[in-house]
């Protein structure tokens, strides 16, 4: 795959509660391509909308990026003027939430909703931007798209409003998209149809897509790469197939091992223990180390850096299984 | 748990000491309650602090500008305003207080009884409906000259201007209240309606009425100068703020100060009393926050 | 949407029967015979009960009852016993000037209340929330009728660039009528653009926090798109809901300017009738208050359900 430059390039993002030292993300690294879906996995807590936001430069004010560089075509966001992001974002960026519910206007037409993207960031008169909203409707399954450009969200089932986000989200024409866990909230049968769509569109419109979820499942069914999160941290980075046939780090085994074996509603995960530490209470090591079966007393004071393990997979993880040279590598 | 605190004393964790912290390191209420201490300091020792009989004329000094011997000047029968103003704040203050107090009781009633006897929510709902239809001010007017002048008339009249809002918020969280698990552990006891009502139901409906009767206080000063200004206020001649003003008016050109002083008097008050409202308000009654 | 009207509009006319009621009702309040305001103790027996047949004071409760809401709904308010002739006409002769001045006030209040608080939101906690908050706090302390003295005192007697008092209509000279109205209407605005800024802010703050706003950021819209678009129409349906209670203080405050600048309004003809205890000018002119303040906020129900489409579903 590296015959393309990617269109997202992210270099040891770190974002910081302003005010303080403590960090939401720390060191965060990952590129996207064209064409590319890249799943970010981690439980809640973990980080990922915070990853999701600091991509579209919409950070709660409590949080700022401290270092590092997210780069959109070799241009780095975080070094541009905010309004200059403004103007990334609804074009080259976009971005699909997890609540379909609140996500969109209450008091607005859907249809006007995703027209005002066709005519503020495309430039689109209202007739032309109206023919492009029930074309992008169509394209979203949305039924009887016509009479529906006039519905109210409040009219619309869960589903069918995280179509009408969808549909927004490609207005614009954007290159890359970010969906944060956008199957969470609705039905199981539902998700299945919200993620084949997403899938569809991804693959002819040539899409790089960033999908976040805790869902290992659905990561499974879309994801290129994997991008394991935990508590803020990248625990470990590998190509879909290798995350679920040789997981190098515990905290991705454990995941793994969390799937239901039997084909069934797939829930949130519980089955490993404890709870990913919260803001303030991150152990000085290893912040998996609590939790983890492997743990060695190094563990809690060293945090193990990311490295490579094999063709494409690296893990942050000072023992991983099968590769004893690289735990004494770490004393030196 | 009573037993706990009672060892303990009153302790960091124990509710009441937590709101009244919140309370001192709320800005508003902190400048609010100043205020309102200094306006009643200066209410309850206004005999101590005044520099003249606020009623004694003198035709030799009237109508004179504010100097070193008369700090807000004279009124047209020579007496001094800053006296005036100083006794003004006592019938003033103590009306709305009255008036606050007044409307406390009856709008938890009315409210309450709404709020917790299904069958009369309706009538007594419509029936507040009706009052509030009319203009405050002017149903306090109307009932005020109706009854005839007299201080308790006037808080009469007050109070059945601010009662209607007063009972539909008691009744709102009587609403909520009445859901809750401890009530209904009460009536599963055996408690009687009335005992519900009153031992488990209403006090804990006062935080909202607390912060009500904050902002009822100082609309009530605000309404007996008004009432006063139309003349139908706390008769002469124990001077109020509203009545110092409604005398001053006729002098406005050449006098203003008659007027200026005890308009400056009413609005520092009623600024106290609102900004007290609004730290009450912030730490007992978060969702009403505005 | 109908039928949510259809319920307001039931809840309405049973308000309105209330309110009728009681605004006939306050001739019980008075202490004694009602009549012993108009006449003097010399007055002979004859004299008194003529003027209670006049006022209908002869007949049982309930049949006064009855006539006055049989006179009421063929709008007939009754007879002024001072000015001597209907109570409806007088009223309706001053409506206008009653009108035109809260109806002033109002645009203003609106206007100056709804962008103080848009300020406020956009620069929460920084310098301009906290003029905003400052200003409209005052605003809220203020008595209004001290107010006007004080635009009188300065703008009209120092400066000379008002009259003082009085009233002229709009169809006799616009810009006279705007010179005699700028003043009362200013100080019936001042009192509810604090009241209208606060709920403006608190309002905005709210829906500024909701996730369709960051939606619309994502769609990379410009700050001020966002605010007015998406922020504002959210905001303005709780808004919208206090328009009623600001009708109201309106016309209660019109009644007291209307008393400081002298114009010759509804409000000064019912203080005049409380003043001189001419009760069919009192009775009629609560209730031709009561009844626009009920309609206001039927129109405030009508306006709620066109800005928030859920509404009409109920």
């Amino acid at each position: 795959m590296p015959e393309t430059s990617p269109i997202l390039d992210v270099d040891g993002l770190t974002t910081v509660l302003t005010g303080s030292k403590t960090t939401i993300l720390e060191n965060v690294s990952f590129s996207l391509r064209a064409g590319e879906v890249l799943g970010v996995v981690g439980e809640s807590g973990s980080g990922k909308s915070m990853l999701a936001l600091a991509m579209m430069g919409l950070l709660p004010k409590a949080i700022r990026t401290a270092s590092g560089r997210i780069s959109l075509d070799g241009e780095d966001l975080i070094r541009l003027p905010a309004d200059q992001w403004r103007e990334k974002r609804g074009r080259d960026l976009a971005m699909i939430f997890q609540e379909p519910m609140t996500a969109l206007n209450p008091v607005m037409r859907v249809g006007a909703q995703v027209e005002e993207v066709l005519r503020r960031r495309r430039g689109l008169s209202s007739s032309q931007a109206r023919k492009v909203a029930i074309d992008l409707f169509h394209q979203v399954e949305i039924p009887s798209a016509e009479a529906r450009l006039k519905s109210y969200p409040h009219e619309m089932s869960g589903g069918m409003r995280q179509r009408v986000m969808i549909a927004m989200a490609f207005a614009a024409d954007a290159r890359l998209l970010i969906a944060d866990e956008p199957t969470t909230a609705l039905d199981v049968t539902v998700q299945a149809q919200i993620l084949d769509l997403l899938r569809k569109l991804q693959k002819e419109r040539g899409l790089a897509l960033l999908f976040i979820t805790h869902d290992l499942g659905v990561i499974a069914d879309i994801a290129d790469t994997v991008l394991v999160l935990y508590a803020g941290r990248v625990a470990e980075v590998a190509p879909v197939r290798q995350i679920f046939d040789d997981p190098q780090h515990p905290y991705t085994k454990a995941l793994i091992a969390s799937i239901p074996k039997i084909e069934g509603p797939r829930d949130r995960l519980v089955t490993i223990e404890g709870n990913v530490p919260t803001v303030g209470t991150m152990p000085r090591g290893c912040r998996y180390a609590p939790r983890c079966p492997y743990r060695r007393d190094i563990c809690e004071t060293e945090a193990p850096p990311l490295r490579p393990v094999t063709q494409g997979q690296k893990v942050a993880c000072l023992q991983p299984f099968g590769f004893p040279q690289l735990q004494e590598e770490a004393f030196l | 748990m009573k037993v706990e605190s009672s060892n303990l004393g009153i302790s960091r964790a124990n509710p009441a000491w937590q709101t009244l912290s919140r309370l001192f390191h709320n800005r508003s209420f902190m400048i609010g309650m100043s205020l309102v201490v200094l306006i009643a300091v200066i209410a309850v020792f206004a005999d101590l602090l005044s520099p003249y009989d606020p009623l004694r004329n003198s035709f030799r000094t009237r109508l004179r500008p504010p100097d070193a011997t008369f700090w807000f000047g004279t009124d047209h029968f020579g007496r001094d305003i800053l006296s005036r103003v100083i006794h003004g704040a006592r019938i003033s203050l103590m009306i709305g207080l009255m008036t606050a107090l007044l409307t406390g009781v009856v709008g938890t009633l009315v409210g309450a009884t709404a709020g917790f006897f299904r069958a009369l929510d309706n009538p007594i709902m419509r029936l507040m409906d009706a009052l509030m239809a009319f203009p405050a001010i002017l149903l306090a007017i109307t009932v005020a000259a109706v009854l005839g002048a007299s201080v308790t008339n006037v808080v009469i009249a007050l109070a059945v201007a601010t009662t209607p809002h007063t009972a539909r918020i008691v009744r709102a969280s009587v609403l909520t209240v009445r859901e809750r698990e401890f009530v209904e552990a009460a009536r599963a006891l055996g408690a009687t309606d009335l005992r519900l009502l009153f031992r488990h139901v209403i006090p804990n409906t006062f935080g909202p009425l607390i912060v009500r009767l904050t902002y009822v206080f100082a609309t009530a000063i605000l309404a007996e100068a008004a009432l006063s200004f139309i003349g139908v206020g706390p008769p002469p001649p124990a001077p109020s703020f509203g009545s110092i003003i409604a005398q001053g008016r006729d002098f406005i050109a050449e006098a203003p100060w008659i007027t200026i002083f005890p308009g400056l008097a009413i609005m520092i008050s009623v600024l106290g009393l609102n900004l007290l409202g609004d730290g009450l308000r912030d730490v007992l009654d978060p969702r009403m926050r505005v | 949407m109908s039928s949510f009207l259809a319920k307001r509009l039931a809840g309405a006319l049973v308000v309105l029967a209330l309110v009728s009621m009681m605004s006939f009702a306050i001739i019980w309040l008075v202490p004694g015979d009602p009549t012993a305001a108009f006449l003097d103790t010399s007055a002979t027996p004859e004299q008194v009960a003529r003027l209670r047949r006049e006022l209908g004071l002869d007949k049982p409760i309930l049949v006064q009852m009855v006539d006055w809401y049989g006179r009421v709904l063929r709008g007939d308010l009754g007879h002024s016993i001072l000015l001597n002739r209907s109570v409806t006409a007088a009223i309706l002769e001053r409506l206008p000037v009653t009108l035109s001045l809260t109806g002033f006030a109002l645009v203003l209040a609106l206007i100056g209340g709804i962008a103080a608080g848009i300020v406020a939101a956009v620069n929460h906690n920084r310098w301009p929330d906290q003029l905003v908050m400052t200003v409209a706090l005052f605003g809220l302390s203020v008595p209004d009728f001290w107010l006007g003295i004080m635009l009188i005192l300065v703008l009209a007697v120092q400066f000379g660039l008002f009259p003082t008092g009085g009233y002229i209509p709009l169809g006799d000279d616009p810009f006279g009528w705007m010179r005699s109205i700028i003043m009362p209407a200013a100080t019936l605005a001042i009192i509810q653009v604090g009241f209208i800024a606060r709920m403006t802010r608190a309002s905005m703050l709210e829906v500024l926090n909701q996730d369709f706003i960051r939606t619309a950021d994502a769609k990379g819209l410009k700050r001020a798109e966002i605010m007015l678009r998406h922020g504002l129409p959210n905001a303005l349906v709780p808004i919208l809901t206090v328009g009623g209670i600001v009708a109201g203080a309106l016309l209660g405050g019109a009644v007291i300017v209307e008393q400081v600048f002298s114009i010759p309004g509804v409000g000064r003809l019912i203080i005049g009738g409380i003043l001189s205890r001419d009760y069919p000018v009192i009775q009629g002119g609560l209730l031709f208050l009561a009844v626009i303040y009920l309609m206001v906020n039927l129109a405030v129900d009508v306006l709620y359900a066109v800005a928030d489409p859920r509404v009409r579903l109920e």
